[in-house]
């Protein structure tokens, strides 16, 4: 138990370090933006001294650390700070976005593990037959789908051709009124299920060819179990590691067609939220963006090293 | 020293390795694609039947095989042929620099973490890995936020995002190549560092570098249509398929076969990549039997 | 009184015929050796007997354990009377364990399955099993992980797997031969003494004729699937009818440190 311990603390270290690092350079390259605030603010028409005084007010003057401390310090105790063109507050407005990214990523998720687990364990036991064959070319062709058109399809078949789900956009009030946001969330989480669960069936149908061929597989039969028993009880948890680390790389690569799903759906995400402040030029609001979606890519890689370790007590912490 | 025989067996290599590719059906499928793609950027450089930005109001929305458009036209009255020639051009450009720069920066990265003394070789590593948290598409953005949206902003970002995926790649196989006993002797026979790489290290990653490639210009495929989609790729005149998808959305309940046309584009393309790696994996695998290295040895002996 | 017997039995792998015909009988509480180089067919035959054939591979003939025919039968029957019934212990140690998992739940596993133990029982007995097969701290081994133990340690864990249900026939795989020399006389004397404790059969596959003959007193030998020469051990190695037997045995002295005397050196 101490050894487990102690590599949850050293690899939480790591992690405060990432999300430090990647925080900071997320802020140097931003700063670096042509663009100024200050004009935009002011218009065409301000004068130099009312430029200097808006960053002054904005404390674009001062030095660059200085600045950096300011906003990160803000960042540790939930205040991500004000968008300098509206003055909403960038947390709040994270917050209401992340209520339909959030599910729509979870959503996603759920259905491309439920599908692709059990299609991969059936085409890695079927691997001779016609059924193997055709779910591995399925797969295939799963992958090489651009998210972005699957969604433009299925709108077509679903939203316009037969009118079943809506096309677009997402209800006014949110959650106010579920069913509707859960059916404008249908299409979008199939959307981004379909090639993040073929990439995830591929894995799952390796992994699990990998584990059929052991030797201790064979021993478990030795000792009574059935190939079902034996491949349930002692193989999956084998296969796990490989698919759990895809899984996490997998998320990562979510959130980002997240973004483009948004686009083509027409939620008031996350990811849209970032198409249109960039647009803006809108530093504050893009700081923040940009740092949860890291962050969350980067608080999942540590979630998936830990499961790793609790799978398979042979790695880590010993030496 | 004896540059005749190792040439001979190069060239013995790549020979035996095409025909395994060609051999497999994964590897002969991704080669027709992929040829595919090629063909028609080729083409598109020299003509297409259409001007692909010639605006025509008249002839908009004509439907596939009429009026002398083979795909027919979109919106705008555009042929629709010539423009999915063209996009294969922008397509194929993006797809090999972007390619290109991650290779650059892949074995630049792997180099140096291989190279760090051991005390120094964590931090490297542990960079890698947050930088790997920084999508292809984030990085895009924050390109396009500070350059605005173009050609090379989508050419830079792919290729820093997935360089640093081949720095993973090639960091294992140097690490693996570098303890072979061979590598070793060589060192100890006085074998410097500069020669040990070019003679030693590059050629043996290079089968396991090449396949990781043909899958980075399939990721880069998608990446250039998702980013021109959302603006942040190529810009108006340049033809894109992903720009295409984005032109075309609004007209979907009108023409869908429109938006149909880029979307198998960049599909076949896609998948012609990832087969073409998967074929590549298995001519290149010295474990199987018949693979390529086992012809090549047998060539080169006769 | 007969427990097993073989009649005919014959395997195709890919077109190749890899056990061509092989006949075998044991008694309850009997020993049989089946000695053979590699890719006489002597592992293939093992295999079958318990029904773990390869995918690829097709058996026909007659495989009767107690009167049962045993070929052709389901996965699902098969698997009620493997571990409880017939068991196997196979060459490798190092890969024939479940890495991911505890060397306890290893052991219970058997018992769980055939004889209903509750999860609790089932671990005391895991730790008896371990005490049985000569394993220091049974307790703490028990809680152990396969990658903490040496290779004859895991071997003896994969003898007690075998054995935790009392099988009637227990059959040996090269048991010895990826072990190291000086465990192997360790473990073949722990295999004799718990089969005789236990009454169990014993079907031992080894290349090594003299390896067999300290634990069986009759043997076959097969070469290209086919049984050349079998009957009293004792008989075989003094005079030897076949160049491949005779081969086999110049094998195995040549590698032995149990001095099987020279037939031409005993004094007649």
């Amino acid at each position: 138990m101490n050894i487990l311990v102690l590599f949850l603390l050293r690899r939480l270290v790591l992690l405060i370090g990432a999300l430090a690092v990647a925080s900071l350079l997320i802020f140097l390259v931003l700063r670096l933006l042509p663009g100024d605030v200050a004009q935009t603010i002011g218009g065409i028409q301000a004068s130099p001294a009312q430029l200097a005084q808006i960053r002054r007010e904005l404390g674009l003057d001062r030095p660059l650390l200085a600045q950096y401390w300011t906003w990160i310090s803000g960042v540790v105790t939930g205040d991500l700070g004000y968008s300098p063109l509206d003055g909403a507050s960038v947390s709040s407005q994270l917050a209401s976005k992340l209520a339909v990214t959030g599910p729509l990523a979870l959503g996603a998720v759920l259905l491309a593990v439920l599908g692709a687990v059990p299609l991969g364990v059936l085409a890695a036991v079927r691997r001779r037959g016609r059924v193997g064959t055709a779910v591995s070319a399925l797969s295939q062709l799963g992958i090489a789908l651009p998210t972005l058109w699957v969604g433009l399809l299925l709108v077509t078949v679903f939203a316009v051709e037969t009118r079943l789900l809506p096309a677009e956009g997402f209800p006014v009030d949110g959650w106010a009124s579920p069913g509707q946001a859960l059916r404008s969330l249908v299409l979008p989480c199939v959307t981004l299920a379909l090639p993040e669960g073929a990439v995830l069936l591929r894995f799952v149908r390796s992994a699990v060819l990998d584990v059929l061929d052991q030797d201790w597989l064979r021993t478990a039969r030795a000792k009574g179990r059935t190939r079902t028993g034996a491949l349930l009880h002692h193989g999956l948890r084998n296969a796990a590691p490989p698919v759990v680390s895809v899984l996490g790389l997998e998320l990562a690569t979510l959130i980002v067609g997240a973004v483009i799903v948004e686009q083509v759906f027409n939620l008031p995400g996350v990811g849209a939220m970032l198409i249109t402040d960039v647009g803006e030029r809108d530093l504050a609001m893009v700081q923040g963006e940009v740092l949860v979606i890291t962050a969350a890519i980067l608080v999942i890689g540590f979630a998936v090293d830990v499961a790793h370790r609790l799978i398979d007590p042979r790695l880590g912490g010993r030496e | 020293m004896n540059a005749r025989p190792r040439r001979r067996r190069r060239v013995a290599t790549l020979r035996a390795t095409g025909r395994a590719l060609w051999r497999s059906r994964t590897g002969r499928l991704g080669l027709i694609l992929t040829g595919l793609l090629v063909l028609a950027a080729l083409v598109s450089a020299f003509w297409t039947p259409y001007d692909p930005t010639l605006v025509d109001p008249v002839q908009q929305w004509l439907l596939p095989l009429s009026g002398g458009h083979l795909l027919g036209t979109d919106n705008l009255g555009r042929d629709e042929l010539s423009q999915l020639l063209a996009g294969a051009g922008t397509t194929l450009e993006v797809a090999l620099l972007a390619t290109a720069i991650a290779t650059v920066v892949g074995l630049a990265l792997a180099l140096a973490a291989a190279a760090t003394p051991r005390w120094a070789g964590s931090p490297v590593e542990r960079l890698i890995d947050v930088l790997v948290a920084f999508p292809v598409l984030l990085i895009a953005i924050i390109l396009a936020a500070v350059y605005g949206g173009s050609t090379w902003t989508a050419v830079t970002a792919i290729g820093l995002g997935s360089g640093v995926a081949v720095a993973r790649v090639a960091r294992a196989e140097i690490t693996r190549v570098l303890g072979t006993d061979y590598v070793v002797a060589a060192h100890v026979a006085g074998s410097g560092t500069g020669r040990t790489i070019r003679r030693h290290v590059l050629p043996n990653i290079l089968p396991t570098l090449i396949v990781q490639l043909s899958l980075v210009m399939a990721v880069a495929v998608l990446a250039e249509a998702g980013l021109s989609y959302l603006g942040f790729g190529t810009q108006p005149p340049t033809v894109s398929w992903g720009r295409m998808l984005q032109e075309q959305q609004n007209y979907i309940a009108i023409r869908p076969l429109l938006v149909i046309w880029p979307g198998i584009a960049v599909a076949l393309a896609v998948l012609g990549f990832n087969l073409l790696g998967d074929g590549l994996r298995e001519a290149t695998d010295p474990r199987l039997r018949g693979s390529a290295a086992v012809e090549a040895a047998v060539e080169a002996e006769q | 009184m007969t427990l097993l017997e073989v009649a005919g039995l014959t395997v195709r792998i890919g077109g190749r015929t890899v056990v061509d015909g092989v006949d075998l009988d044991l008694d309850t509480g009997g020993r049989l050796g089946l000695i053979g180089a590699s890719g006489s067919g002597k592992s293939l035959t093992a295999l079958a007997v318990i029904g773990l054939l390869p995918d690829a591979a097709e058996a026909a003939g007659s495989i009767r354990l107690d009167g049962e025919e045993l070929l052709g039968r389901s996965d699902r029957a098969l698997s009620r009377l493997r571990g409880d019934r017939l068991a196997m212990v196979f060459q490798e140690p190092l890969t024939a364990l479940n890495p991911l998992m505890r060397i306890g739940r290893q052991l219970s596993e058997p018992a769980r399955l055939h004889d209903g133990l509750s999860r609790r029982r089932a671990a005391a007995r895991a730790v008896e099993l371990a005490a049985m097969v000569g394993l220091p701290d049974p307790e703490r081994v028990v809680n152990s992980w396969p990658h903490q133990l040496s290779g004859g340690q895991r071997q003896r864990v994969g003898l007690a797997m075998a054995l935790a249900c009392r099988p009637a026939l227990l059959i040996a795989d090269e048991p010895t031969t990826a072990l190291d020399v000086t465990v192997q006389a360790d473990m073949l004397r722990l295999i004799d003494d718990l089969v005789v404790q236990q009454g169990t059969a014993l079907l031992f596959i080894s290349h090594d004729l003299a390896v067999v003959s300290q634990i069986c007193r009759d043997g076959a030998v097969l070469n290209h699937g086919r049984v050349v020469e079998r009957g009293p051990l004792d008989a075989i190695l003094r005079a030897p009818s076949g160049p491949y037997t005779r081969e086999l045995l110049a094998a195995a002295r040549a590698t032995s440190w149990d001095a099987t005397p020279d037939p031409d050196e005993v004094a007649t």
